[in-house]
């Protein structure tokens, strides 16, 4: 009774006040605050290396934090593990689960460790695995199964018990678009029955596809946090993006661009896009006009709202692609 | 290429993840009962994927007894039919303490894979983990018994303790490498890879059988070794045991096995467990 009171007191699924990990002199995770509502999908997106997974490795009780407060449910992280465990779920970056068995027997282990008895566990896994679209590959040992169906099975072992937190690093990545759209799917669906998603992705289409807010992390701290649609108002009115025939253009390009437009060009990396925040749409086609004079050939060109790259991009000064792989793993 | 296509058909079925919400009472946390017979479930299904494993616990008795009789028989014992009746409880002791270390190896892998995050995410208690599979590690302690005391008997081996001596001397082998085992649980967790774990065990398990009166009666060594000999735990067990087999054991010899045992545990099992919690 006293757990629901306070659950109602504050409708969060997740509570955090400067949250702090610190790896040697590094601060993997330097100050974050995170107050996620209940029933909603929260999405951290960040380069490899930004916080990401520490944080949610903190926030599922497998790491402690070196500073900061956080609660799960109105549980407290330090004090109150064996209430949130019972509470959460967590899919990891890499398969968390034994490849050696099969699919079934996975589902099976799972669920009996989940409190089923051996009869209940076999029917659950069943159910899990037509749910999964795995049947035919129950039986067969999970390390032979494609990235898609891996990925798939380990959701499903983190929903043999409803969680009312799941927990899921990176769930996407590696996968074909049709196996991305399935665990959309499986993600909508759960959070359609009330369970709390909170993912981490470098995708920045899943996490404006699936997320109702979004936190973004560079270097351990949160640097902008809300709506989709918040962040890439945040950003400006629109982006106008060019692309040109010729790269051998591209300085005579983005120097008429960013004499127009009065704002710095960004160049990307296959030489021939171009693109600029634009104020409004006359300043636009003036730009266009210039282009078409100076016999410069445009293959496309489009003004949209912002991408979440380029808010990315816009708020760390780099793109989230360009920024340097490392390992974020301990 | 026929196990191509069959995996590609299976990649195409069809989700409905709303069917996979459960319905129904959230059964309560598992005992710890439940839970470590789960586990041990886990280790038994292990060996049935991976029977490879058992070729230490089957192969390697029966090389080494044949070895170590033949070799060392003659120019021991004056003839490998006595040496045997020395040598057999021994080596015994020694085989067997050279597979304590599967749970631990297991554990490493664990690690470096997902899966011992969900298993510290699950609401379980912790130990069962490991006991449950120590637990399985037990059956393979007695198939590796039973192997080798087959041979023996079959080369020659006659002991005076009988049946029953027999199986008291087993089943303080198994007591023994249950709690030796968890040494290898702690370090598992520590070592960074399968490999250097393999090689840890080795230079502890190596010299401790060695160096023990496994293959020789310590009377014949020099002084300063013979102190270490005494106080090795593979020789407490090896006496008890040769005690057991030959039926000339004392409550002594075997209250010192208890006693090296309860030492492991108490140590490195709160040490495993404080780790396991720990581990980032």
């Amino acid at each position: 009774m006293e757990t629901r009171k306070r659950e109602q007191a504050n409708g969060l699924a997740v509570e955090a006040a400067g949250l702090v990990k610190v790896y040697g002199k590094e601060r993997a995770v330097d100050g974050v605050d995170l107050a996620i509502p209940r029933g909603t999908v929260y999405g951290f997106l960040g380069p490899n290396g930004a916080g990401k997974t520490t944080t949610i490795r903190m926030l599922s009780t497998l790491i402690k934090p070196d500073g900061g407060t956080a609660t799960i449910f109105g549980h407290d992280l330090k004090t109150e593990s064996t209430a949130i465990k019972s509470r959460i779920s967590l899919t990891g970056q890499y398969a968390s689960i034994d490849e050696d068995l099969t699919g079934i027997e996975n589902l099976v282990l799972i669920s009996r460790l989940m409190g089923y008895t051996t009869k209940e566990a076999k029917r659950r896994a069943e159910e899990l695995l037509s749910a999964f679209g795995l049947q035919q590959a129950a039986k067969r040992q999970v390390k032979k199964y494609s990235g898609g169906m891996r990925r798939r099975i380990d959701i499903a072992a983190s929903i043999v018990v409803t969680p009312d937190l799941l927990f899921l690093d990176e769930p996407t990545t590696g996968l074909d678009p049709r196996s991305r759209n399935q665990v959309w799917e499986i993600v909508r669906a759960l959070v359609g029955t009330g369970t709390t998603v909170l993912l981490t992705t470098q995708n920045l289409e899943e996490a404006d596809q699936l997320a109702d807010r979004i936190a973004v992390i560079n270097r351990g701290k949160i640097i902008a946090e809300g709506t989709s649609s918040e962040l890439k108002a945040s950003v400006g009115t629109g982006t106008l993006t060019v692309q040109l025939l010729e790269a051998a253009d591209q300085s005579k390009a983005a120097s008429i661009i960013e004499q127009k437009l009065g704002v710095a060009v960004h160049v990307s990396t296959d030489g021939v896009t171009l693109s600029a925040q634009a104020k409004d749409s006359s300043i636009v086609a003036e730009a266009l006009g210039e282009l078409g004079k100076e016999k410069i050939g445009i293959s496309d060109f489009s003004l949209g709202r912002p991408s979440l790259d380029e808010v990315f991009l816009t708020l760390t000064g780099q793109s989230a692609s360009d920024h340097p792989t490392e390992e974020e793993n301990s | 290429m026929s196990v191509q296509i069959e995996q590609d058909r299976t990649d195409f079925e069809e989700v409905h993840p709303i069917n996979a919400v459960a319905g129904g009472k959230r059964p309560d946390p598992p005992s710890a009962m439940a839970s470590t017979m789960a586990f041990a479930h886990r280790a038994l299904l292990r060996i049935k994927h991976v029977p490879e494993q058992m070729f230490d616990v089957t192969v390697f008795p029966i090389i080494f007894l044949l070895m170590f009789t033949y070799l060392f028989g003659g120019a021991i014992a004056g003839s490998t039919g006595e040496y045997l009746q020395f040598l057999l409880p021994g080596i015994l002791v020694m085989t067997v303490s050279q597979i304590t270390m599967y749970t631990g190896i297991d554990l490493n892998n664990d690690i470096r894979k997902g899966i011992f995050d969900r298993f510290r995410t699950l609401p379980i208690w912790l130990p069962s983990a490991l006991i449950g599979a120590l637990l399985v590690d037990v059956i393979r302690y007695s198939l590796a018994s039973a192997i080798m005391i087959g041979l023996g008997l079959i080369l020659g081996f006659r002991p005076e303790g009988g049946a029953l001596g027999v199986v008291g001397a087993v089943l303080v082998i198994l007591l023994f490498s249950f709690s030796f085992s968890w040494i290898w649980t702690a370090a598992g967790i520590i070592m960074r890879s399968e490999k250097s774990l393999m090689m840890v065990s080795f230079l502890v398990v190596f010299p401790l059988t060695f160096v023990s009166n496994v293959f020789v009666d310590p009377s014949t060594l020099p002084s300063w070794l013979q102190g270490f000999v005494n106080i090795n735990p593979i020789s407490i067990l090896a006496t008890a045991v040769r005690g057991l087999m030959h039926g000339n054991g004392t409550l002594e010899q075997v209250g010192w096995v208890v006693v090296v045992s309860a030492i492991f545990v108490v140590i490195f099992a709160p040490l495993t467990m404080y780790l396991y919690r720990r581990k980032e």
